[in-house]
C-alpha cells in the first residue's frame, strides 16, 4: 500500500533575486497510514511551511507532495477535491482560526452542507452535535449556540478539530495545535487526538517546537527534526530521544528545560560554538549547522551539504562526521 | 566560554530582612460585569538572595501580582487592601504609598521588571544605546562615558557582542538577543530585586537555554533576589529555590522546589505536575485537570478549585481553606492535603531518567 502522504524533494522559496529565502529545501519523507509523525524544530526551520504544503495551502517551488501515491499537482478536479477533504489542517491559534461572527452551529454545519456530508439540511444539526461530543465538548447542546469568544482556548481548539472532522479526513496536519492552550488542558486535547487516530483511522502529522510534547504524542511513532529548511535527522521516537545522532538533535535535547528539578540540575549540556541561528538570507555553505557544531571538521562540513543516510537502529541522519565517530567507537 | 563577573555588585544580601514583603495583597478590576478578583489576599516574604517562582495557569493572578509590585497595572485596577513593603539596607518603604517620581526611581534602582514581549518593551525608533542613555539621564546619570562602560560590561555579561548591539535598533535583533539586551538594561541601575515575567516564553529552545544559564549565573554568582513568573513549570524546576502555586488569585501552595515537584500537597500543584511531559524522564502517563479555570467575577464557593478536584469533599464546597503548614517551610491551602500525601505514597512523582545522551559524546557538564 502506498504511503498516505509522501514528500519528494519538497522545496519552497520565498522572495525574489537576492532576497530569496529557501524556507524548505528538498525535504523527502513518507508517512504510512496509521503512523504518527512529529515534525520538530525551532522557529524558521520550515516545519509550518512544510505542513502547509502537505495540506495543499501553499504550492511548492519544486518537488511534490503525493497523496496515496499520486502527485497532488497532477490530480483532476474531482480527485483534488477528495484530497483537500481528506487532508485537513488544525492551526495554532484557535482565537483567529474561527470566524468570530458565527456560532459554533454555523461553523460546524457549513462544511457539512457545502460538501454534502448530510442527506438533508435537517440532519446537519444532529451531525454537528455528534461531532462536538466526539471532541468532548459536552453537553453539546450547551455549546452549539455559543460564539467562539464565549469559549476558552481549549474549547475553541476542540471546535477547530470538530470542524476538521466534518469532511471525514484521513490525514490531519496539527500545526502547534496545543501551544496556546493552558498546560492543564493540553494533555486532554492530545488524548482526544490520539483517540481520533484509533476511532476514525486518522493519520497525524504533528508539528511542534516542543520536544517533550513530541515525545509524548509520538512515543510509538516517529520524529523528524528540521533545521533551516532541511531534515537533519529522523527515526522512531524512542531511538531518536535516547540515541540521537545528529549534533543538532543532541543540542536540542540537551537544551530543553525540564519540568523536574533533578533532571533540570543533572542534565548534561552540549556547548555549541555559536549561539545564534544563521539568517535564511545568508546560509552557511555545506552543512548549515557547521558554524555552531561542536564536531565541525574544516574542509568537510563547510564544503558539501551531507545527505541523509540510514541508521541501523532506524531512521536517517545527515552527518557523516558523527557516523564515522560511531564506527570508530565500535572498533 | 568566558566567565563574566559583574564585579560592580558587591552587596552581601545573604542575611537580613526580606527585601520584599507582601501582606494580604488584593487586586481587583472594575468591569461592567462586576469586579474581577485577580489577586485575593497574597501574603509572602521574598527572602534575600532567593529566587521564587510563581506558577499557575492564565488567570491565576501571577502576572497581575508581579505588575502590582512595580505598580504597572492599568488604571482600572485597584490594589487594596494590602501592603507591599520593600527593604534595602536600612531603608524601608511602603511601595503602594510612593509618589510617581519615587515609583519611577524604584522601578529601575530597586525592583526591575523584565517583560515577556521583549519587542514591545523597546522604543522601536531608538537604538539600544539611545534607549540606555535616555534611561540613565532620566535617573540623573549624565556621565556618557560611565554609562557606556556600564552598558558594555552588562552586554558582555549577557554574552552579546557590544559592537554588534549598541547601535542596533530593536528590530535588527533576534528575539533571544532582545531578551538579553532587556535583561542587561534592567540591571543598569543596580536593582536589588528582579521580576521576570515569562522570561523564556516564545524563545527557541537553544536560546531558552542561554537565558536560563544567564539567570542561573545571576542567582548563584551574584545572589540576585528574583521572582520568576511563568506558566512553564520547567522554568521553576530549572531556576527556583522556592515555588508558589497560584490559583484563582491566591497562593495555594508554597514550598521549596523539591517539595513542590516531588511532595506537593495541593491537588492543583499535583495536577499541573502530572500534566507536563519531560524529555529526559522515562515515559510517563500524563493526566489533564478536568474543567477550566474559574470565572474571576463569579468565583465558586469554598475552595475555588473544588469543581476540578478529585480530592474534593463537602467541606471544600463550603469553606475556603487557608494556607497551613504541611511540612518544614511548606504550606498548602487544602482541607485534604493528607489524602494527597497518601496518593503520592501509592504513585510517587519521581520519574527516573532515560539515558538521553550517549555519555561518550558529552563535551561539557551543565554550568
Amino acid at each position: 500500500m502506498a504511503p498516505i502522504i509522501e514528500l519528494r524533494n519538497l522545496t519552497k522559496r520565498f522572495g525574489k533575486g537576492k532576497e530569496t529565502v529557501t524556507a524548505v529545501d528538498a525535504v523527502s519523507f513518507a508517512i504510512e497510514p496509521g503512523e504518527t509523525v512529529c515534525l520538530v524544530g525551532e522557529s524558521g526551520c520550515g516545519k509550518s511551511t512544510t505542513g502547509r504544503m502537505v495540506a495543499g495551502l501553499l504550492d511548492p517551488t519544486a518537488g511534490e507532495v503525493l497523496f496515496e501515491g499520486k502527485s497532488i499537482s497532477k490530480l483532476d478536479s474531482t480527485a483534488f477535491r477528495r484530497y483537500r477533504q481528506s487532508v485537513q489542517i488544525i492551526h495554532q491559534d484557535p482565537y483567529s482560526s474561527l470566524n468570530p461572527t458565527q456560532t459554533i452551529r454555523e461553523i460546524i454545519t457549513a462544511p457539512l452542507l457545502r460538501h454534502n456530508k448530510v442527506k438533508k439540511r435537517g440532519d446537519a444539526e444532529g451531525r454537528a452535535l455528534a461531532l462536538l461530543e466526539v471532541v468532548d465538548l459536552t453537553p453539546a447542546r450547551d455549546i452549539i449556540d455559543k460564539y467562539p469568544h464565549q469559549l476558552s482556548g481549549g474549547q475553541r481548539q476542540r471546535v477547530a478539530v470538530a470542524r476538521a472532522l466534518t469532511v471525514d479526513p484521513k490525514f490531519i496536519v496539527a500545526d502547534e495545535a496545543v501551544s496556546m492552550v493552558d498546560v492543564s488542558i493540553r494533555v486532554s486535547i492530545l488524548t482526544m487526538l490520539a483517540r481520533l487516530k484509533q476511532e476514525f483511522d486518522v493519520t497525524f502529522l504533528f508539528i511542534t517546537h516542543d520536544l517533550a510534547l513530541a515525545k509524548y504524542f509520538a512515543w510509538e511513532g516517529r520524529i523528524t527534526v528540521m533545521y533551516l529548511g532541511r531534515v537533519v535527522e529522523d527515526g522512531p521516537t524512542q531511538r531518536l530521544i535516547t540515541d540521537a545522532r545528529h549534533p543538532y538533535t543532541q543540542a536540542l535535547l540537551s537544551a530543553v528545560p525540564e519540568a523536574d528539578p533533578e533532571l533540570a540540575h543533572h542534565k548534561r549540556q552540549i556547548e555549541l560554538r555559536g549561539a545564534e541561528i544563521p539568517s535564511l538570507l545568508a546560509l552557511p555553505p555545506g552543512c548549515t549547522f557547521h558554524p555552531r557544531c561542536p564536531y565541525f571538521v574544516p574542509g568537510q562540513c563547510d564544503v558539501a551539504a551531507p545527505p541523509l543516510e540510514p541508521v541501523a537502529e532506524g531512521g536517517r541522519v545527515a552527518c557523516p562526521v558523527r557516523k564515522l565517530e560511531h564506527i570508530s567507537l565500535l572498533v | 566560554m568566558a566567565q563574566n563577573q559583574l564585579d560592580w555588585r558587591t552587596e552581601d544580601n545573604s542575611t537580613g530582612k526580606p527585601p520584599l514583603s507582601l501582606d494580604n495583597v488584593h487586586v481587583g478590576y472594575a468591569t461592567r460585569r462586576g469586579k474581577v478578583q485577580a489577586v485575593r489576599g497574597v501574603t509572602v516574604d521574598l527572602r534575600a538572595g532567593e529566587s521564587l517562582a510563581l506558577i499557575g495557569e492564565s488567570g491565576s493572578g501571577k502576572s497581575t501580582l508581579g505588575l502590582a509590585i512595580v505598580r504597572l497595572l492599568p488604571e482600572t485596577a485597584q490594589v487594596s487592601p494590602g501592603v507591599i513593603i520593600y527593604r534595602r539596607d536600612e531603608r524601608e518603604v511602603d511601595v503602594l504609598k510612593l509618589t510617581p517620581n519615587e515609583m519611577r526611581e524604584f522601578r529601575w534602582s530597586d525592583c526591575a521588571m523584565v517583560f515577556q514581549a521583549a519587542l514591545n518593551a523597546f522604543n522601536p525608533v531608538l537604538t539600544v544605546w539611545n534607549q540606555t542613555f535616555d534611561t540613565a539621564k532620566a535617573h540623573g546619570w549624565h556621565d556618557k562615558r560611565a554609562v557606556l562602560a556600564r552598558l558594555v560590561e552588562l552586554l558582555q555579561f549577557v554574552q552579546l557582542d557590544p559592537k554588534r548591539v549598541i547601535d542596533a535598533y530593536p528590530h535588527e535583533l533576534s528575539g533571544g538577543m532582545r531578551q538579553r539586551v532587556l535583561l542587561a538594561l534592567s540591571l543598569l541601575l543596580n536593582p536589588q530585586v528582579l521580576i521576570l515575567d515569562e522570561p523564556t516564553t516564545a524563545l527557541d529552545i537553544i536560546t531558552q537555554r542561554t537565558i536560563i544559564k544567564l539567570l542561573r549565573q545571576l542567582k548563584e554568582d551574584q545572589h540576585f533576589t528574583m521572582i520568576f513568573i511563568s506558566h512553564d513549570l520547567a522554568i521553576a524546576a530549572e531556576l527556583a529555590d522556592r515555588v508558589a502555586t497560584m490559583y484563582a488569585g491566591r497562593i495555594v501552595e508554597l514550598g521549596t522546589s523539591d517539595d513542590i515537584f516531588y511532595r506537593p500537597r495541593h491537588p492543583y500543584t499535583l495536577g499541573l505536575i502530572r500534566a507536563v511531559p519531560t524529555v529526559s524522564g522515562g515515559f510517563e502517563q500524563l493526566f489533564s485537570i478536568p474543567g477550566s479555570p474559574p470565572d474571576l467575577i463569579n468565583l465558586p464557593s469554598g475552595c475555588k478549585f473544588h469543581e476540578r478536584c478529585s480530592f474534593a469533599t463537602d467541606r471544600c464546597i463550603q469553606e475556603e481553606p487557608e494556607l497551613e503548614t504541611v511540612g518544614l517551610n511548606h504550606t498548602a491551602a487544602c482541607w485534604n492535603w493528607r489524602a494527597v500525601e497518601e496518593e503520592l505514597k501509592l504513585n510517587p512523582l519521581h520519574r527516573g531518567a532515560l539515558n538521553v545522551l550517549d555519555p561518550s559524546i558529552i563535551l561539557a557538564e551543565a554550568a
